[in-house]
Parts: C-alpha cells; sequence; structure tokens
C-alpha cells in the first residue's frame, strides 16, 4: 500500500512533527480524483506518493469483449478532454493492421479537427492551471474559446464532448457545409484572444514568480521517466510524434516544435501557448489544400485485423497516446493496451515537487496537464 | 430660489418625523437621556443596517463586476438584474443546515464566526460617515481603536481553524496568523505619516484637519496610501492575498468546514473588514466626507441635508476604492505563501519606515521654512497641519520624491531577492523547425 513514512520530531525544522495531507480525492484542483498523499514540515513538501484508479472502468477490459468499430467510443472516454485525439489513435491503430487506405481528405479533415481539439485540450488546461495559481478570470477566458470549438463539433459530430469523431476506414459523415467558414472564422479570431491572455498571464510579476523555478525536471531525467508531449518539450527535447512518424496529413505540414529551456512551469506554458499558435497555422494550411473526394474507405462487412501485434501512437495534446493492439483473428482484439500519456507524465510529479511548498504542488499538477479519466482507465 | 424652497421643503419632509419623534421621547425622558442612550441605539441600529446592506450590495456588485470581466453576466434571474441576489443567498444560508464536524472542538467552533463579525462590526463605531449626527462616537483614539479592534480578527480566523479539527482548516488558520499579524506591522507603520499632518488621532479630527487643509492627505503621502491599502487588502485575506482560503491548495482554508449560516458569518466579516479599510483610508487619505463646496449647503442654513450629502460622498469615495479591491481580486494570480511574507517584511515594512523617516524630514523643513526669507508655509496649527500654497508645493514635491527614495532604497536592499530579479530570470521558448516528415529528435541535452 502507500506507504509515506512519517519522520520522528527531532529531523524536522522546528522540532514539530511531520504532517501527512490528504490532497484528494476530492480536492478542487487535483483535476479529477486524483489522490496525493503530501508529507509536510510546515507547507515544505518532504515526499509525496500518488494514490490512483478511483476513475478505473477497466476500459482494456471492456475492449476484449467488444467489435473493433464498437471500441471508439470507449477510447472517447479516456482522455475526456481531448475526446478527438483518442478515437483517432484506435482507429488509426485498426486501420494500419489492417492496411486500409483511407481517403485523403478524411485525412486533412482528421488533422483539422484533432489540431483543433488540442487548441481545446490546451485551452482547458489554461483555464484549470490560471485558475489553480488563482487567475480565476482566465478560466472563464478561455472557456469562451473552447465554446467556440465545442460549437464546432457539435455540428460535425453531433456532441460537444465524447465526440464519437472517426469511424474505422474515415469519417462517419463529410465536413458539414459551413465548416470551413466556421473554422476559419475560428482561426482568424483566435491570436487575438490568446495574446489577450499573454498580456495578463505572461508579463504578471507573481504569475512569473509563482511559475519560473517552480517543478523544474532536466531533459535527461524527463526522457528517463517517459514523459511527453509539451511536458517533455518544455525540458528542451524536440520530441513531436507529428514530425518523427506523421500520421493522418500531417507529414504534409509545415509547423515548428516550441521547445523550452529549464523545463520549469513557465517553460511549459510558454510551450503550449505556442502549440495552440502553431495549431491554428496547421489547421489554416490544412484548410488550404482541403482536397475534395469521398471521406470512407471501403471496408469489410466485418472489421478483422489479421495475427499479430501492432503498436501505432499520436501526438494527443497531453503527450503521445498509443495504442498495442493484439489480434487472434477474431472480431474482438485479443488484448488492448492503452499508452496513457497522463499517466506516464504524472510519475514526474515526486521528483518535481519534493521541497516546494504545498502551493507549488497545485501549480505542479496543473503544469502536468493530467486527465484522470486516462490515467486510471 | 426655487431650488432653495424645494431643498427646504424636502428637507422639512426628511426631519421632519425625526424632529416630532425627538419631541414625544422629551416627554418620557430626560435630555441626557435621550442624548447618551436612545440616540446612539437609533443610530447604531441605523449604521448596522446601513453597513449590513453594503455588504450584501458589495457581494452583488463583485459577482456583477467579475462577470463583465469575464464577459459573463452574473446574477440576472432573481429580481431586475439579479438586484435581490443577496437577499436570495441569504435566506438560503439561513434554512442551511448547520453543521458542526464530530470532532471539532463545539464551543470554539460555535462562536469563532461571532468574533470575527463583531471585531468588524465594531470599528464601525468610530468611523465618521458624515459630520454631527453621522457618526456614532468620535473618540480621541479612534485610529487607534480601529488598529486595535480589526486585529481582533484574526484571533476569529485562528479560532476556525483549529477548532475544526481539519488540517486544511488548520493550515489556512496558521496562514492567516502569520499573514495578518505582519501586515499589521506595515499597515500601523504607514499610517504615522498622515498622523504628522493631521496631529490627532480622531477619525472624525482627520477630516477636520483636511477640510481646513482643504487637501486630501494623498497627496502629501502617495507612498503612505499605496503601503496602507496594500496591507490592507492583505489584511483581509483578499485576492492575490487570500492565501488563508487559498481554494485551490487548502480547499476552502479556515473556514472549510463550515456551513450554512456560520460560513456566512466569515463571509460577511470579509467583506465588513474590507468596508472598513476602504473607509479608514478614505478618512485618513481621501479627506473623508470632506468634498469641496458642499460645505455651502450648510451655510445656507441646510444642515441635515450636508450632513447626508456628505454621507453619499463619503460612501462614493469608499465604493471606489472597494472597485479596486474586485478589480485586483479578478485579474491577478495568487501569491504563495513565501512570497507573501517577502512582500509584507522585506518590501512594505521598510518602506513604511522609509515614509516615516521622510515624512518627519519633510514636516520639519516646512517648519524650518516658515518664515526664512519672508516665505511663508504653515498658516494655521490649530485643526491639523494647516499650510500655505507655497508650503503644499514643497510638501506634494516632497511627497513625490519620497516615493522614488523609497523604491530606490528598497530595491538597494532586495537587489539579490529572487522574485525582484524575476524579468531577468525570464526566458523565451525557441523554435525548432524539422523537415516535413523527418525524425525530430534533437541530441539529448545532458
Amino acid at each position: 500500500m502507500h506507504q509515506v513514512e512519517i519522520a520522528t520530531t527531532q529531523d524536522t525544522l522546528l522540532d514539530s512533527p511531520e504532517m501527512v495531507l490528504n490532497m484528494g480525492p476530492q480536492h478542487p484542483s487535483t483535476h479529477g480524483v486524483l489522490r496525493v498523499i503530501l508529507k509536510l514540515d510546515g507547507e515544505t513538501v518532504m515526499d509525496l506518493d500518488c494514490d490512483i484508479g478511483y476513475l478505473h472502468r477497466g476500459m482494456e477490459k471492456i475492449a476484449e469483449n467488444r467489435m473493433y468499430t464498437m471500441i471508439a467510443p470507449y477510447w472517447d472516454r479516456l482522455d475526456y478532454i481531448a475526446a478527438v485525439s483518442n478515437g483517432l489513435v484506435w482507429v488509426e491503430t485498426v486501420e494500419q493492421m489492417m492496411g486500409l487506405a483511407v481517403p485523403i481528405r478524411a485525412h486533412y479533415l482528421r488533422t483539422i479537427l484533432t489540431e483543433l481539439n488540442r487548441i481545446a485540450s490546451h485551452l482547458l488546461w489554461l483555464a484549470t492551471h490560471a485558475l489553480d495559481i488563482g487567475a480565476v478570470t482566465v478560466l472563464l477566458w478561455a472557456l469562451r474559446e473552447r465554446e467556440e470549438i465545442l460549437k464546432i463539433f457539435e455540428r460535425q459530430f453531433g456532441a460537444r464532448l465524447t465526440c464519437h469523431a472517426w469511424r474505422v476506414g474515415g469519417m462517419a459523415n463529410d465536413a458539414y457545409d459551413d465548416f470551413g467558414k466556421d473554422v476559419r472564422q475560428f482561426v482568424n479570431n483566435f491570436p487575438k484572444r490568446l495574446d489577450e491572455y499573454e498580456t495578463v498571464l505572461s508579463e504578471n510579476r507573481i504569475w512569473l514568480s509563482r511559475t519560473v523555478g517552480i517543478g523544474v525536471i532536466s531533459a535527461a531525467d524527463a526522457v528517463a521517466i517517459g514523459l511527453s508531449g509539451p511536458a517533455l518539450r518544455g525540458s528542451g527535447v524536440a520530441w513531436d510524434i507529428r514530425k518523427s512518424r506523421p500520421y493522418a496529413a500531417y507529414g504534409e505540414m509545415d509547423f515548428d516544435i516550441p521547445v523550452g529551456e529549464n523545463g520549469d512551469t513557465y517553460d511549459r506554458y510558454l510551450v503550449r501557448l505556442e502549440e495552440m499558435r502553431q495549431s491554428r497555422r496547421i489547421i489554416g494550411q490544412a484548410l488550404e489544400n482541403l482536397p475534395d473526394g469521398p471521406v470512407n474507405a471501403k471496408l469489410p462487412k466485418v472489421v478483422k485485423p489479421p495475427v499479430g501485434d501492432y503498436y501505432h501512437s499520436i501526438e494527443g495534446p497531453k503527450g503521445e497516446i498509443g495504442c498495442y493492439l493484439v489480434s487472434d483473428g477474431s472480431a474482438q482484439p485479443w488484448r488492448v493496451r492503452v499508452r496513457p500519456p497522463s499517466f506516464v507524465n504524472l510519475q514526474a510529479l515526486k521528483q518535481m515537487c519534493v521541497g516546494h511548498l504545498v502551493a507549488d504542488v497545485v501549480a505542479i499538477i496543473g503544469t502536468l496537464d493530467i486527465v484522470l479519466g486516462e490515467i486510471d482507465r | 430660489m426655487f431650488w432653495g424652497k424645494l431643498i427646504d421643503r424636502g428637507a422639512m419632509l426628511l426631519f421632519g418625523p425625526i424632529n416630532v419623534l425627538n419631541d414625544l421621547l422629551l416627554k418620557a425622558f430626560s435630555a441626557e437621556t435621550i442624548n447618551y442612550f436612545v440616540w446612539p441605539l437609533i443610530q447604531i441600529g441605523l449604521v448596522v443596517t446601513l453597513v449590513a446592506g453594503w455588504v450584501a450590495y458589495a457581494t452583488y456588485l463583485e459577482r456583477k463586476i467579475s462577470a463583465f470581466m469575464q464577459a459573463r453576466l452574473g446574477p440576472m434571474r432573481v429580481g431586475p438584474w439579479g438586484l435581490l441576489q443577496p437577499i436570495a443567498d441569504g435566506i438560503k444560508l439561513l434554512a442551511k443546515e448547520d453543521f458542526i464536524p464530530d470532532k471539532a472542538d463545539r464551543w470554539i467552533f460555535f462562536f469563532a464566526p461571532y468574533i470575527a463579525v463583531a471585531s468588524a462590526f465594531i470599528v464601525f463605531s468610530v468611523i465618521p460617515f458624515g459630520p454631527d449626527w453621522a457618526v456614532i462616537a468620535d473618540v480621541n483614539i479612534g485610529l487607534l481603536l480601529v488598529l486595535a479592534v480589526s486585529s481582533v480578527g484574526v484571533l476569529a480566523l485562528i479560532l476556525a481553524g483549529w477548532s475544526s479539527n481539519s488540517k486544511y482548516a488548520l493550515l489556512g488558520g496558521l496562514r492567516s496568523s502569520a499573514q495578518m499579524v505582519s501586515y499589521e506591522v506595515s499597515m500601523g507603520l504607514s499610517l504615522i505619516g498622515a498622523l504628522m499632518f493631521a496631529r490627532t488621532l480622531s477619525l472624525s479630527g482627520m477630516v477636520y484637519a483636511q477640510g481646513s487643509d482643504s487637501i486630501w492627505y494623498i497627496v502629501y503621502q502617495p507612498a503612505g496610501f499605496l503601503i496602507f491599502l496594500i496591507s490592507g487588502i492583505a489584511e483581509n485575506n483578499r485576492a492575490p492575498f487570500d492565501l488563508p482560503e487559498a481554494e485551490s491548495e487548502l480547499v476552502a482554508g479556515f473556514h472549510t468546514e463550515y456551513s450554512g449560516m456560520r460560513w456566512s458569518l466569515f463571509f460577511m466579516a470579509e467583506y465588513a473588514a474590507m468596508v472598513v479599510v476602504a473607509a479608514v483610508a478614505t478618512t485618513v487619505y481621501l479627506g473623508g466626507w470632506y468634498f469641496p463646496f458642499v460645505d455651502r449647503l450648510e451655510q445656507s442654513g441646510n444642515h441635515n441635508l450636508y450632513v447626508i450629502v456628505s454621507l453619499l460622498v463619503f460612501l462614493i469615495k469608499a465604493s471606489v476604492l472597494l472597485y479596486i479591491y474586485f478589480w485586483l481580486r479578478w485579474t491577478l494570480p495568487r501569491f504563495r505563501y513565501d512570497q507573501l511574507m517577502d512582500i509584507g517584511w522585506k518590501w512594505l515594512i521598510p518602506s513604511a519606515l522609509i515614509n516615516i523617516v521622510l515624512t518627519a524630514i519633510g514636516v520639519f523643513l516646512i517648519q524650518a521654512l516658515n518664515g526664512w526669507r519672508g516665505l511663508q508655509t504653515i498658516e494655521a496649527l490649530s485643526q491639523g497641519l494647516n499650510l500655505t500654497a507655497y508650503g503644499k508645493i514643497i510638501m506634494i514635491v516632497i511627497g513625490l520624491i519620497s516615493v522614488f527614495i523609497t523604491g530606490g532604497l528598497l530595491s538597494r536592499i532586495n537587489w539579490r531577492s529572487r522574485d525582484f530579479n524575476l524579468k531577468t530570470q525570464r526566458r523565451n521558448i525557441r523554435l525548432v523547425n524539422v523537415a516535413k516528415g523527418k525524425p525530430a529528435v534533437e541530441a539529448v541535452q545532458q
């Protein structure tokens, strides 16, 4: 079980006994049902342990008893903030295992919509991260922008949050009539709004003093722990699956990878903000070159990937979302394993937090951008 | 004059009943009983009602202002523009369960909210809302009473945090004790500069002093005003210093375990304490109820109308300060606990001390210059330090210079501090562009 040892009194500052503080599972800023057991000396964190599993729904086991096409909606519930990206990793794994050729238009639409989803996810991160540090107004500003994206999702997929976005072999529907107009409108308005958030936060003394030098993790440590996504790039490693193993239509897009220097909370904040700008760039390009044509490949009546195993991963908003799929040739997978980015990123929490204050734990949980639906599966 | 007649008629309508009441009371009691017992009770009732209403509508205004800042509408459902929302809130809170945790220290838990509310409301007994009958008690140590009573408020927070038997509440209580104790020092010190001009501790006296000098002390004491306002915000546990109740870290801090009306008493105490700080700042630095040309009403014989207009002037000035509170809260992120202590001890207290020294030098200079080569700087000393136009100009210049001297000295003291050099610590990210579809792994920097 979870062991946080309490030292005897003489080891601590002011000869006071250490205190164990249970942060969560019901706590306003653990971003879900994460339970962090903190060992405190005064307000300094001496040690911590994470207790997860309060949201375990057995997704991987459920997937063993479902047809391949029926699994995608479950994947939406992993990282419910980025349901579109999660759905994409599942359908692409199955498609690539079967060797299906997905129409190019579907690839482009997937690129646009997953990038919109990345912006939505980063906006929610910005909102909650700023809220954790105490800037409440940014929360509602960011949610206002996210609302625009969710409206596009609602019109395209029929749902806002857990939008069963993709089908194996393509998409359920082609883009709706005003899709291009809506997306372009969002893309045009977005940078102005993003600059507003930057004026509130980036140069703010309090924001700087709360984030600069907090939760530092070196590039070597980040790689050793297996961090991915903005958490890794904030430490200075330019690793992005959209570039290294392009999927969907990313191979044809021109964009930059933002990379931090210090690996602290502030760098990760800047990296995510810049990623939103780059996403906007990608959406603009994809919309410009959006080809005509069908959006669905021809599928067999029952989707049955060949016997064998396959791993495919994409760059989700929070890091590398991977899916390891073992097929026995039947209509149901033999075993599915998800590589959840939040789960892996959460491992860095202890290394980042020890020695900081309680208030910094909240900021660091925020900067890791975890989603418990994905950690617990 | 038509307007003069109208004003007279209105004043008679307003104050006729009061005069009738006074006559009735005179039949039953002696004049002394009425002056020292009955009217003060009526005054207290009026002030408590007024302040309670003010507090309730301060919550409404805060919700509306925050909503407008956040592209929302705020309360809209209860009454027109949600104007009845505070009343609905009050009814809801009264109807809620009053829950006391199992292992809480029941009596302390029970009484802590009352201490909070009482300490916040007692201060209003000496606040001069206006001249004459608009102040309950014109105590000659008014300012000391304000400081002393408002520091009792911290006791309520510690007791609440301690008795709740919850670790979050305990941390909140501990934070509040450290925070309020350290910010009280700078708050008290910052007022001394203004006292040198007013030469009295009576709050009404300070207003009269500013009135007879026909200037607001914020002009002489810009640094003192800033220090007072910042420490006042910290003293009230308001954002960006709302650490004792930092909801993202400590859930709700010291009142985590409170519910229903007992919680709302803390809430009321917080807002009442805000109003207190705004009122004291108004009285000491913004001239209180004094406003140019309002005393013409007094000269034309409309005494009661003059009092009422002065009262409105006071309320408006204090509300402007309250707006600054709201503005800051919804704009700035929250400080961390150690940074808060840094600001208190490394910045505010030294700057308050420097301000005292510089103001003392300034007052000394003014007195020394008086009569030097026929220059006259001091007009009168009967009600505070009244300066002539030359004296005012010299004093204002000294006040402005002292802001810069304070800033310079503080940055000399704190130049090594981490937070002082944040802008230089800030680094930018770089953008890595890789050709399309190539592996993008750079060498790991060790």
